[in-house]
């Protein structure tokens, strides 16, 4: 109880949500709002570039770039135009804390991305978000008509000089365009693509204009650095990663939520102290980071100080910051299947070793499901994904294998128990699973013959009964009928 | 609507924003979590069944809000109640039926009501 009720998480990106009437700009002035770009609207863009540079803020998006050099290169491109863009993209399975940001606290990034616009040079700025976020979109729309009415967007800004304003750009819903490049393209009215990188957004992104894509996280965090300042964010976190991150508990977790924890902050604290562990008693397994990009952490890893690098080392990646819990009870070969899924579908199909790779890579994983893989098939798929991380055209791609590879890498022996035994150990792939009866449990009381489907089990009333396993569809209604725990999983 | 030009008209206007709230400090304030996501899980009907209670009881001296996410997806449809001069409290898994309690019993009579989520985090003030 004492673990539970210690204070591990600290609000900063999501300091305001819940607190206040996001539709009401009042709330958010009583919370010191748009003083952090009064107070940016005095300083130098340099000086601004310098004040995030120095905080050590990282792109909360994924990939974890340091937001004040992208934004020191767009500064020191000159351009007629530039763009400030906000991509509210989010797209991984599990992860939603950057519709809860734009639901819950929406001028915070209204100010944020004014405050950026000034520091890059840019006069207009532009807000990427999927069409399926309507109440975010509805909020966000609010807020930045709101603001403009008050001045705190259009023109002379603070009677400065500087002009910013906002629009509002609608993605239908395509995991790819959160890739910044893939995303300039649908903003500009294309197909969702990616392009190779270099030019960099930064020199060359919409309208071929200087460009920082930066994602709503990452925006959230501004006001509060401006304020507060670089020192105070950068003394929080680790030496490589400062600040907090927001992480989406989903998943086999009791407090299935949203956190905010200060980088650094061990797996172990996240998914017990925080989370309360799994569900029912089961035991925890693995964890997801990353989303589809990322990797499954196990036990070895519950003391892992959470930041970019570790999750890196450890085949998998912060990414947006989604968190899908599992316990004993779930396959992780079946896990990574659900994962090439998902990239398979999402895929843009621009580049080959992406569009053909994940479907070669679920075909196999879909084999193995099944009972037929093989030793060869495991080497195969691991060279496989070696050659896509080398060759894909964008991140998608790029990351793409990471849930094969961490799950390979962790849970090799779940691997070899499919290939070698035919059996999946956590009894979830039903090619490989035969149910039956424990004669010394049962007890005869026939519950289990009423819901089977397909009238498998046979026996005498007060006498053990028995399942025809060439007749069973292995749909588990006996085993979940079951008082006595007799149906046993093999 | 007069506009904010300077960094003392915003200041001016938080002022007179923080004022306008303190005056609401004797009053019970509930907040009620709208994201999506609450919404989804009734957080609307937890609102009308407690502005309904508020109705039926004749009270004047409540004042409903509405916020984002509160980050409680397990707890959901959560409400924040306020009561003069107390610490704000939250409340999850707030049905209907709940809803109703907590307005005779915790805004009326002040008793406690189960479903409370503590506090696990600091938040930071800017």
């Amino acid at each position: 109880m004492a673990a539970t009720t210690q204070i591990k998480q600290l609000r900063i990106a999501t300091r305001n949500c819940g607190f206040i009437d996001p539709e009401s700009l009042d709330d958010y002035i009583a919370q010191r709002g748009y003083e952090a770009l009064a107070k940016v609207l005095t300083m130098t863009p340099a000086e601004v570039v310098e004040v995030i540079k120095t905080a050590g803020l990282r792109g909360r998006g994924g990939g974890g770039f340091p937001t004040g050099v992208k934004w020191g290169i767009a500064l020191s491109n000159k351009a007629d135009q530039k763009y400030m863009v906000c991509n509210a993209d989010e797209g991984d399975p599990g992860a939603f804390m950057d519709r809860a940001v734009l639901e819950g606290d929406p001028h915070s990034i209204v100010e944020a991305m004014a405050i950026g616009g000034y520091a890059i040079g840019a006069t207009l700025g532009a807000v990427y978000i999927r069409a399926e976020y309507p109440l975010a979109i509805k909020r966000l729309r609010k807020a930045i008509d709101d603001a403009r009415a008050m001045g705190l967007l259009g023109k002379n800004i603070f009677g400065s000089g500087f002009d910013f304003d906002i629009e509002i750009k609608y993605g239908a819903g395509a995991f790819v365009c959160g890739e910044e490049t893939a995303l300039i393209r649908s903003m500009e009215g294309h197909r969702g693509e990616p392009v190779s990188k270099p030019p960099f957004p930064a020199q060359s992104g919409y309208w071929k204009k200087p460009t920082i894509v930066n994602n709503v996280e990452t925006f959230a965090n501004v006001p509060a650095i401006i304020l507060k300042g670089a020192d105070w964010f950068s003394s929080i976190g680790t030496a490589t990663s400062k600040g907090t991150k927001v992480f989406a508990l989903a998943g086999k977790i009791v407090n299935v939520g949203l956190i905010e924890v200060p980088m650094g902050t061990s797996l172990r604290e996240v998914i017990f102290d925080i989370g309360g562990g799994c569900p029912d008693g089961k035991e925890f397994k693995a964890v997801q980071t990353g989303g589809p990009s990322g990797g499954a952490l196990a036990h070895k890893d519950l003391d892992v100080a959470i930041d970019y690098e570790s999750l890196i080392a450890r085949k998998s990646m912060m990414g947006s910051g989604g968190m899908v819990v599992m316990d004993e009870d779930d396959c992780m070969v079946s896990v990574a299947k659900f994962f090439l899924d998902f990239t398979m579908d999402e895929t843009c199909g621009k580049c080959t070793p992406c569009r053909i790779g994940s479907k070669r890579l679920f075909e196999i994983l879909d084999k193995i499901t099944k009972g037929h893989g093989t030793q060869a098939d495991l080497s195969r798929m691991k060279t496989l994904c070696e050659s896509i991380k080398d060759t894909a055209l964008c991140g998608l791609g790029q990351t793409m294998p990471n849930p094969i590879l961490s799950t390979m890498d962790t849970f090799a022996n779940e691997y070899e128990a499919h290939v070698t035994q035919k059996k999946c150990p956590a009894h979830v792939c039903t090619a490989m699973l035969t149910y039956t009866i424990d004669p010394a449990k049962c007890t005869g009381c026939t519950l289990c013959t009423k819901v089977c489907p397909v009238e498998c089990i046979s026996g005498t009333k007060k006498q053990p009964h028995v399942i025809d396993a060439s007749k069973c569809i292995k749909c588990g209604a006996c085993y979940d009928k079951c008082k006595f725990d007799s149906v046993i999983k093999l | 609507m007069s506009t904010i030009a300077t960094l003392d008209a915003l200041r001016a206007k938080r002022e007179e924003i923080l004022a306008r709230q303190k005056a609401r400090q004797n009053k019970v304030l509930i907040n009620v979590s709208l994201a999506t996501c609450s919404i989804a899980a009734g957080g609307k009907v937890a609102m009308e069944a407690m502005q309904d209670e508020v109705a039926l009881n004749g009270l004047t001296n409540v004042e409903f809000m509405q916020s984002g996410c509160m980050t409680f997806c397990f707890a959901e449809p959560t409400v924040e109640i306020t009561l003069p001069g107390k610490d704000p409290v939250v409340f999850g898994g707030v049905d209907e039926a709940k809803a109703r309690e907590l307005v005779t019993e915790y805004v009326m009579k002040g008793e406690p009501v189960e479903g409370i989520i503590p506090v696990t985090y600091q938040r930071v003030v800017l």
